[in-house]
């Protein structure tokens, strides 16, 4: 496990499995992850989808689906929050512990006036009076440069623009100073303009508050511009940790050095196919037998196929999940 | 064909309300057919030495008497029979008008199908029953009318699902090549359309009955239904309803065996529409 | 929404204005008149009674007097009970059904919806199953064969409550009318709320304000509970179409005074202006409620309220 320094992580996330129960048998979304994030860090994670990255804090935030079983440990400031009953976990989820979502058109409430749907965090969170909240949702607006907060207040969701979504959805998650807000996907489903838009009002904030920040997409450009260190997932397993740096200059992966690779331009990198990488990722359903990668990795060896690789440091700050890690 | 209906099959005999509800049926079907010989009275022997007798062995009055001394057990099985009757033509003749309705519309498309849906809509909207009352007080009482009305009642979502159906079934390419070889309009409907929409249509027939049943039943109560000396249950209960606290079983008799009809048809075409929809989105 | 309210209205007029148009040219184009069941009455008298009754003069002219006593209130006389004109007969029975069937109508609506919310938050249990299995019962059995048996239960054999009669502001002889009139509107309304309340709990939104750490009654009080009335707005003119029908039967056997006996009594004795003026009333009513239903989609859907 990484420390950094002796503070506490604002999120400790241990041997994390998550397994759906459907009509087939059990499906792993999650296998085994282990992550901190300390305070005040911002934290990429990155992998295709099917990899788990959006599973592991959906089970933090207790919100998985009905058929959906978390098990391992997931600390929060120290406290443990992973089956965490759902009162005790309402007074974390919204004010200390937030989270955007990928698709603003249809994550906020359409019959609510937007108003509403920021005040009412207050009012649950803080005890605000509707009007005093009301006012300090006006103030957020203002702060993720939304123009015309007053009349947006009053306006319903199917008014506003996707970008203009996505800030009051970034506003929403402020509005109690979170320790920290995880942002899943947030751009992609975002026109390309506006994307960079939302980018910069996260990068504002990143720097403005006291808050960490993890920041899931299958976009590396996404990431790179961002974070300060980065995780690669595959097939529900961490498969390279390390500074942000190292990862985009020398990554020792080599299902990260072929992401590299891919991608002719960082800024533009999409991870949903990947048409230079030959076969397919491992599902959720499938079985593993050795390396999840090594179907598809050009330096499997036979080792790779009977003998799953574990999470180990290759040196300072940099763990791998690999046997024949690509040396610096 | 017969390989459509093995996995629906299986799927309904799994389920248990449903099998229950089938077995209810037969066996109420199956009264209604045979009992009323197995009784030494008919519909309208008055047995004046048990009037509003209870029911028991001694005097082959198994359901009792009513008012007039008429044995309980044959009128309620021939009110059955009739309400069945009556249900069953009904409902033949809403099924026919529905799918034929249904399947021009959405074979045809276009603004005529638009206009058959906006004509069904319009109808929907209006409550059957005063359309009958109307109708009485315009024509009279007459049989006729009566298996009109009723069979008004079924055809409207019917042909609504038959037109669904269609309107999906016309953009298939077998229906492209029966166009291209020549065929026409209505032998197109008659032979590709209809035998592809059956599973839907055998699902919602089989909770028309019961609406049908239903709504004779509720017009018969009124005493705009079946005429005397012939009775349905729907008479039976009316008549029952005002012997309510000196004999309730003229009562209980004819309305049991009417809500147990009712509840175990509506259990049985439920599981049907299960079995066969889970078909569909599987 | 003041605007979209108009507009509904607006469209509402002209259909009841056909309505009674329709019903007014039907009725008199049917054969036989309404004093055709007396005894064959000489001449003389019958040209007299026609005389009085207006029925000798051309189709518009009484078309044109029709519409204009409407528009008074005035409905005509009752051809067959010689001394109540039809709006004095309505006036007597209708306060009596409305309060049956508004009482009926708010009964299933409230409890159909807790109910169904009550099932749905418990999908899937023990508690779900069963009340969704009294559900199927309370739709198959009809008004007119429950109210029979509750009277039996309750009235006769446990003598809770009275099983027929009525009394000015009596709360108890309504009691089973009512129970009898909502239980199949309530258990279909139950019935559509859990099924919206189920499809809505997995939106996005929900996931948004569960993530926002809102306790559970706010999100669905809040969040999940307009949209997941929409079917139940769909239902409601069906719903009254039941209520009103039901009416008729049970306020025959109940002995309610209300107004619904005059329509069946009125078309088996062909009493021309009665009929009428039931099925206008009626008609008015389901129209009504089509506006209601119309109004509370607006209020449900915001986008409604601009789409038109």
């Amino acid at each position: 496990m990484m420390q950094h320094g002796i503070s506490v992580p604002t999120l400790g996330v241990e041997n994390l499995q998550v397994t759906y129960a459907v009509a087939g048998g059990p499906v792993s979304a999650v296998r085994d992850v282990s992550l901190t994030v300390a305070p005040r860090e911002c934290l990429g994670i990155v992998g295709e989808s099917g990899s788990g990255k959006t599973q592991v804090f959906m089970a933090a935030m207790g919100l998985l689906a009905v058929n959906g079983r978390a098990s391992g440990s997931v600390r929060f400031d120290g406290r443990e929050i992973l089956g965490l009953a759902p009162e005790a976990l309402n007074r974390i989820r919204g004010s200390e512990l937030t989270m955007i979502f990928q698709d603003p058109m249809s994550s906020l409430t359409p019959h609510l006036k937007i108003g509403v749907q920021l005040a009412e965090v207050l009012v649950t969170h803080r005890g605000f009076s509707w009007r005093d909240a009301m006012h300090a949702a006006g103030l957020i607006l203002e702060r993720v440069r939304v123009p015309e907060p007053q009349r947006r207040l009053q306006q319903y969701p199917y008014e506003l623009s996707g970008g203009m979504r996505q800030r009051v959805m970034i506003g929403m998650s402020l509005l109690c100073e979170p320790k920290l807000l995880i942002a899943d996907e947030p751009t992609s489903a975002l026109d390309v303009t506006v994307q960079s838009q939302i980018m910069d009002v996260l990068r504002e904030l990143r720097f403005e508050a006291a808050m960490a920040m993890i920041l899931i997409s299958h976009d590396l450009g996404v990431v790179a511009g961002l974070a300060d260190r980065i995780i690669v997932m595959y097939a529900g397993r961490v498969v390279e940790d390390a500074p942000a740096s190292e990862v985009l200059q020398r990554a020792h992966h080599p299902y990260t050095a072929l992401l590299l690779e891919c991608v002719p331009n960082l800024r533009d990198a999409r991870l949903e196919r990947m048409p230079c990488l030959p076969g397919q990722a491992l599902g959720a359903g499938m079985q593993e037998l050795g390396c999840a990668f090594a179907p598809r990795c050009p330096r499997a060896t036979e080792l790779c196929r009977l003998e799953r690789p574990p999470l180990r440091a290759v040196h300072q700050s940099v763990q791998v999940a690999c046997h024949h890690p690509l040396s610096p | 064909m017969s390989g459509l209906w093995r996995e629906p099959g299986r799927r309904l005999r799994a389920n248990t309300g449903a099998v229950i509800a089938l077995g209810i049926v037969v066996i109420l079907v199956s009264m209604a057919l045979v009992g009323p010989w197995l009784s030494p009275y008919d519909i309208e022997a008055l047995d004046w030495s048990h009037v509003a007798a209870w029911p028991g062995m001694a005097h082959a009055h198994w359901f009792g008497t009513d008012r007039l001394g008429r044995d309980l057990f044959v009128r309620t099985l021939d009110g059955a029979r009739v309400s069945l009757a009556v249900g069953l033509v009904a409902s033949a003749v809403s099924l026919s008008v529905g799918v034929s309705y249904g399947a021009v519309a959405g074979y045809l498309g276009g603004r005529t199908d638009r206009l058959m849906m906006r004509i069904i809509e319009i109808l929907s909207g209006l409550p059957l029953i005063f359309f009958v009352i109307f109708l009485t007080v315009i024509l009279g009482r007459s049989e006729t009318l009566l298996f009109v009305s009723i069979g008004a009642v079924g055809w409207l979502t019917m042909a609504r699902i038959v037109r669904g159906r269609t309107l999906s079934i016309r953009q298939q390419e077998f229906i492209e090549a029966a166009v291209a070889s020549g065929a026409s309009t209505a032998r197109i409907i008659v032979k590709h359309v209809v035998p592809n929409v059956l599973g839907p249509v055998i699902v919602y027939a089989t909770l028309t009955v019961p609406q049908i049943i239903l709504f004779e039943s509720f017009l018969s109560f009124l005493g705009l239904g079946i005429q005397e000396p012939r009775a349905s249950l729907g008479t039976l209960i009316a008549q029952g309803a005002g012997e309510m606290e000196a004999a309730p079983w003229i009562l209980l008799v004819p309305g049991g065996f009417l809500a147990l009809l009712l509840l175990s048809l509506n259990i049985l075409g439920d599981g049907l529409r299960d079995a066969l929809d889970a078909k569909e989105s599987g | 929404m003041t605007r979209y309210f108009l507009m509904r209205l607006g469209g509402a007029i002209p259909t009841l204005f056909v309505i009674v148009t329709l019903t007014f040219f039907l009725i008199r184009a049917a054969p036989g008149g309404p004093f055709d069941r007396e005894q064959s009455l000489p001449p003389q008298i019958m040209a007299n009674l026609q005389n009085a009754y207006g029925l000798d003069q051309p189709i518009w002219v009484q078309y044109a007097r029709y519409v204009r006593a409407l528009g008074h209130g005035d409905f005509g006389p009752s051809f067959k009970y010689k001394d109540f004109t039809v709006t004095e007969l309505i006036g007597q029975g209708l306060p009596v059904t409305l309060e049956l069937g508004t009482v009926a109508l708010s009964l299933a609506l409230a409890l159909g919806i807790s109910i169904g919310i009550f099932a749905a938050l418990r999908h899937n249990s023990p508690a779900d199953y069963a009340t969704m299995s009294l559900a199927v019962v309370g739709i198959a059995i009809p008004s007119f064969v429950a109210l029979p048996f509750l009277g039996l239960v309750f009235g006769i054999y446990l003598h809770w409550l009275p099983v027929a009669g009525w009394e000015p502001d009596s709360i108890r002889h309504l009691v089973l009318p009512v129970v009898a009139l909502a239980l199949p509107p309530l258990a279909y309304i139950a019935r559509l709320t859990r099924a919206g309340m189920l499809e809505v709990l997995h939106s996005r939104f929900i996931r948004t304000a569960i993530a926002k750490g809102l306790p559970l009654h706010t999100v669905i009080a809040r969040h999940a509970l307009r949209p997941a009335l929409v079917p139940v707005v769909g239902y409601l003119a069906p719903a009254v179409a039941s209520i009103m029908t039901g009416s008729l039967v049970v306020e025959s056997i109940a002995g309610l005074p209300g107004v619904g006996r005059y329509l069946v009594q009125g078309a088996l004795n062909r009493d021309y202006t009665l009929v009428m003026g039931m099925v206008i009333i009626y008609s008015a009513v389901l129209i009504g409620m089509g506006l209601v239903a119309d109004l509370l989609y607006a209020w449900l859907d915001p986008r409604v309220r601009f789409a038109r």
